[in-house]
């Protein structure tokens, strides 16, 4: 049967795909950041995952303002960079697995989770950005991925209940899949950051750090902070972090901190990343 | 109207459903600067390609100075608005800097030092506005 056995949570802000793309990883202002993400590096050549079940956000790329899905699931057997209005980014073609997302929709559908099915989407900064920093620069990303992307461009955004509860209908959803399969969920987007009017550039460490904390082992009233909160203390784009619920609901409710960085700034957002395990029943 | 939650945080519009009606040809412009040949007929000319969309002339006029506040106050959100500073080979920071009226260089060091902090800044009658 296929097994959740890990999760990853980052920040996935463009110019951190446009430093790596551009070649200024070693640069001053980037080398800290990059620094943060040599252990995922390493411990992801170990974990060899065979599908990465991806919670993102996307940016007004694949969707338009003709329609936005609250939570729609990638089902094709591929997915192309999307051009953002500078050209796509040189990275490789995202290879689905349809099976298992067509089986994850039939369950969280009929677990009440009305979820809009993909056949076509290109996929932006959102998905690629967290690939580029967990895998490198490769000539083919090293496993299967399912895009799942959450709206949090057009508020309100599903809660962060919903997308807690969500997470535990998918684990459901992927142990019951026949094949025996290494999937890690991933929750991308945050951490504080605000990219608009004259309060831009509000990042805020106490909430972010309050956060991650909650979410390793406080994850039950963490789901319950209403999305006010989120705006306000965490500027209106720190609201992605309610993906991030995804990817623990997902989790055993106790699980293995294996890793944990956050740095300040990555051109005007609050970054984090956490890398956790299963424990062991 | 009703009055929204999040109508006292200070220097903020949140792109909620009556925003996205009043900024639907707004936005959709600004994606159609996705592909490369509408980035090319609009950096030739601007005026006539933003004449081809069904938006106000408010709109337009903001556009022309790229003056994302007012953009904003019209209906666009940040991510569509993306495409139109990225045609113009700007970064978000540059954008974000641009409405926060400091300089870009003022702005980058605000982030070095931490970003703008929450102290005074997640109410309006904290900063009076």
């Amino acid at each position: 049967m296929a097994r959740i056995t890990a999760g990853v949570a980052t920040s996935h802000v463009p110019a951190i795909g446009a430093a790596m793309d551009l070649g200024k990883t070693e640069q001053p202002y980037w080398q800290p950041l990059f620094k943060g993400y040599e252990y995922v590096r390493q411990w992801i050549k170990e974990q060899k995952p065979d599908v990465i079940f991806l919670v993102y956000n996307d940016h007004a790329n694949a969707f338009d303002m003709n329609f936005i899905p609250t939570f729609a699931i990638g089902c094709a057997p591929e997915f192309k960079p999307a051009d953002e209005g500078w050209g796509a980014r040189p990275v490789p073609i995202v290879k689905g697995h349809p099976a298992l997302a067509a089986h994850i929709t039939q369950s969280l559908i009929q677990d009440n989770f009305d979820l809009t099915v993909v056949h076509k989407m290109d996929v932006d900064h959102g998905l690629t950005v967290p690939l580029s920093l967990v895998f490198g620069q490769v000539e083919a990303w090293p496993c299967l991925i399912i895009p799942f992307a959450v709206n949090v461009v057009l508020y309100p955004p599903p809660s962060g209940q919903r997308c807690y509860d969500l997470g535990k209908a998918l684990r459901k959803a992927i142990e019951s899949f026949p094949e025996d399969l290494n999937v890690q969920v991933w929750g991308t987007g945050g951490m504080s950051h605000q990219l608009q009017g004259p309060r831009a550039g509000l990042i805020n460490q106490a909430f972010d750090n309050d956060f991650l904390d909650r979410l390793i082992d406080d994850a039950e009233n963490l789901a319950k902070v209403p999305h006010i909160n989120y705006v306000r203390e965490a500027g209106s784009e720190g609201i992605e972090l309610v993906m991030w619920l995804i990817m623990r609901g997902a989790l055993n409710d106790e699980i293995e901190l294996k890793h944990r960085f956050y740095h300040v700034p990555a051109s005007n957002t609050a970054v984090g990343h956490l890398v956790v395990e299963n424990k062991k029943a | 109207m009703t009055t929204k939650p999040y109508h006292d945080i200070p220097g903020t519009i949140i792109f909620d459903p009556e925003m996205a009606q009043l900024g639907y040809h707004l936005n959709q412009f600004a994606n159609s600067l996705m592909q490369a040949a509408n980035r090319e007929k609009f950096k030739a000319n601007e005026r006539a390609y933003l004449d081809e969309w069904a938006m106000s002339e408010e709109q337009k006029q903001a556009v022309l100075a790229r003056d994302y506040n007012q953009m904003m106050q019209l209906g666009g959100n940040v991510y569509f608005l993306a495409k139109i500073f990225s045609t113009d080979g700007l970064s978000f920071q540059h954008a974000a800097a641009s409405m926060t009226g400091m300089t870009q260089e003022a702005y980058a060091q605000m982030m070095l030092n931490g970003g703008r902090r929450p102290e005074g800044n997640l109410y309006k009658e904290q900063n009076n506005g």
